[in-house]
């Protein structure tokens, strides 16, 4: 009995202990929590909600359906996505290969003290914004008095693929970086049992080191690719509002932007706006979750 | 002899990577460095040899003094300073607490905030910008630096918590039990171990800096009025404007990206841990 007593006296003391802790978890928290779910959650599940809407009337999927069937509408839409996955694939293959040489030099041993000289200096692009960068490559390639004759920005077929490269030079710090601190933080003695064993650098780097920050090769991807799809910036500061030149350079962020706010004749609607982000969220969330749910899991499960 | 003979490839070897990084760096810093240049220069120089230094003949102020005398930009760097500033100080104190709460009280509850917070990290908030103007509107926020930094905060405090916690789980239990012995409540306990989590305040800080002051969508869209008006906005704008005005144009972009570099320079080991900390997790 007296035993059974102690059990019910320990569960209800246990129980104040959770409830005690609870509150402090929540007390600490609830500052960040609000910003997070008021300034970020909420406007974002309310935008879906409002897609819904057309002049608070509920239309059910009617913006949708408008947004794929309409003559006009679907082939913005279709080639808008088509530019984004065009940005992401030049972007992803030159930025990976560049950024993972800076990184092997950086951390090849070879440059001691200069290591850290070298990575800030190649770190300060991404400290300017798209502004300064936009203005400086439209400098740097006037066809006036730039390094080329051509109108990159000017003809549809390379103004987004200059575009791409532009945005390229300015966050190739990023993957830098991720690289770097993946590269020096594989233990040493697995690459000094390679060294006795005879490897060389090349074959030590190709074979061990990069096997071995895939999963952070896969996390800049991903990441890369939700930035991508989110683009607007470098876009809005190189030509404003306008696609470019027919539509080249119109991706989904700008798309969006442009079915909100209007653009020349056509007015803007903030429910096929809703309609427009919420099909980018959808894409973005699908993208990022058949990764996580295919290769960043093998990547894992292929590491030590 | 041998030994020789490979300390020399060494040697060579050393200076392949040493050029490398070089020509990376100089395609890094190069197009910054013709930029700079320009902005010293008269508008003659500009045209005549926008590669070259500016000499005696060349060189003058003229740039800055326009710049600094048209538009706003005076009262703009005081708006970007301000929003900057504030979303920095608010998300490092709220980051600070919430990591503080998640690694001291541990539970399933405590856990589940930690996972909302690392998937708020991707969260792609720009898109949810409709309802956020709605919702500055409905609170008369709209050009006020306060409806930025809310947003801020919001978009940037994940990446904080969980730098946060990573710097939290650092530190050891017994000073926090010797705080509690002596008395201290829990939150006087949190402030007693703040100052061993430094390093990481200084990497939210300067990791949340540096896209608050580069950001152009929602000052485009929360405070393009005239008196709240961001730097970087302003030099959009400006760029729009004085088309044909290239030395204040190129002086006013200096100006524009002096104060990050020169942060940058200086907290560039905070930056790079943040970063590569916060996001690979």
């Amino acid at each position: 009995m007296s035993v059974f007593v102690k059990l019910i006296g320990e569960f209800l003391k246990s129980k104040t202990l959770v409830r005690r802790r609870h509150r402090q978890l929540l007390l600490f928290t609830s500052p960040a929590l609000t910003f997070f779910l008021l300034f970020a959650v909420f406007p974002l599940l309310s935008t879906i909600y409002i897609s819904f809407y057309q002049e608070d009337v509920f239309v059910g999927l009617k913006n949708f359906e408008f947004l794929f069937t309409n003559d006009e509408a679907s082939e913005r839409l279709l080639y808008a996505f088509l530019h984004n996955v065009q940005f992401f694939l030049i972007a992803a293959s030159v930025q990976l290969p560049t950024a993972l040489c800076m990184a092997a030099l950086l951390t090849s041993g070879r440059v001691r003290r200069m290591t850290s000289f070298y990575r800030t200096l190649l770190f300060i692009p991404t400290t300017l914004s798209v502004v300064i960068v936009g203005f400086i490559w439209r400098l740097i390639i006037h066809p006036l008095w730039g390094i080329v004759d051509y109108p990159l920005l000017g003809e549809a077929a390379t103004a987004l693929p200059t575009i791409t490269l532009m945005s390229v030079w300015q966050y190739l710090g990023i993957p830098m970086v991720f690289l770097y601190s993946a590269l020096i933080s594989i233990p040493s003695n697995i690459i000094e049992a390679a060294q006795v064993d005879g490897a060389s650098d090349l074959r030590i780097f190709f074979r061990i080191k990069i096997p071995l920050i895939a999963p952070q090769i896969g996390i800049i991807t991903i990441l890369t690719f939700i930035w991508i799809f989110n683009a607007f910036d470098i876009i809005y500061a190189l030509n404003g509002g306008a696609p470019g030149p027919d539509y080249a350079t119109d991706v989904l962020g700008t798309l969006f932007y442009r079915t909100f706010f209007g653009w020349g004749p056509d007015l803007g609607n903030q429910n096929l706006g809703a309609a427009t982000a919420t099909v980018i969220f959808f894409i973005i969330l699908f993208g990022t979750a058949v990764y996580f749910a295919t290769v960043q899991r093998r990547l894992k499960a292929s590491q030590l | 002899m041998i030994r020789k003979e490979g300390r020399v490839k060494n040697q060579s070897k050393n200076l392949m990577v040493h050029l490398s990084l070089l020509f990376f760096a100089i395609l890094a810093i190069g197009p910054i460095f013709v930029m700079v240049i320009n902005s010293f220069k008269t508008m003659e120089g500009i045209f005549t040899g926008p590669l070259k230094i500016p000499n005696s003949e060349t060189f003058t102020l003229d740039g800055f003094k326009r710049a600094i005398g048209q538009g706003n930009f005076v009262r703009n760097y005081g708006n970007s300073t301000i929003i900057t500033l504030g979303a920095t100080l608010l998300t490092v104190i709220c980051s600070c607490l919430a990591a503080y709460g998640i690694t001291e009280y541990t539970t399933k509850l405590s856990a589940m905030i930690a996972g909302l917070f690392t998937i708020g990290i991707m969260l792609p908030v720009t898109l949810g910008t409709i309802v956020i103007i709605k919702m500055m509107v409905r609170f008369n926020l709209l050009n006020t630096h306060i409806s930025l930094i809310l947003v801020y905060v919001g978009i940037f405090v994940p990446l904080g918590v969980i730098l946060m916690v990573t710097n939290f789980r650092t530190v050891s239990n017994e000073l926090k039990e010797a705080a509690r012995i002596d008395g201290a409540n829990e939150f006087k306990t949190f402030l007693i171990v703040l100052p061993l989590v430094m390093p990481g305040v200084a990497a939210v800080a300067a990791i949340t800096m540096l896209p608050v002051w580069n950001d152009l969508w929602f000052p485009l869209i929360l405070t393009a009025g005239p008196k709240t008006q961001t730097l970087t906005l302003g030099i959009q704008q400006f760029v729009g404007t004085y088309q044909n005005d290239w030395q204040a144009l190129i002086a006013a972009l200096v100006l524009g990206a002096i104060p990050l570099i020169l942060l940058f320079t200086l907290f560039s080991k905070q930056f790079i841990k943040g970063l590569s900390d916060g996001y690979s997790k």
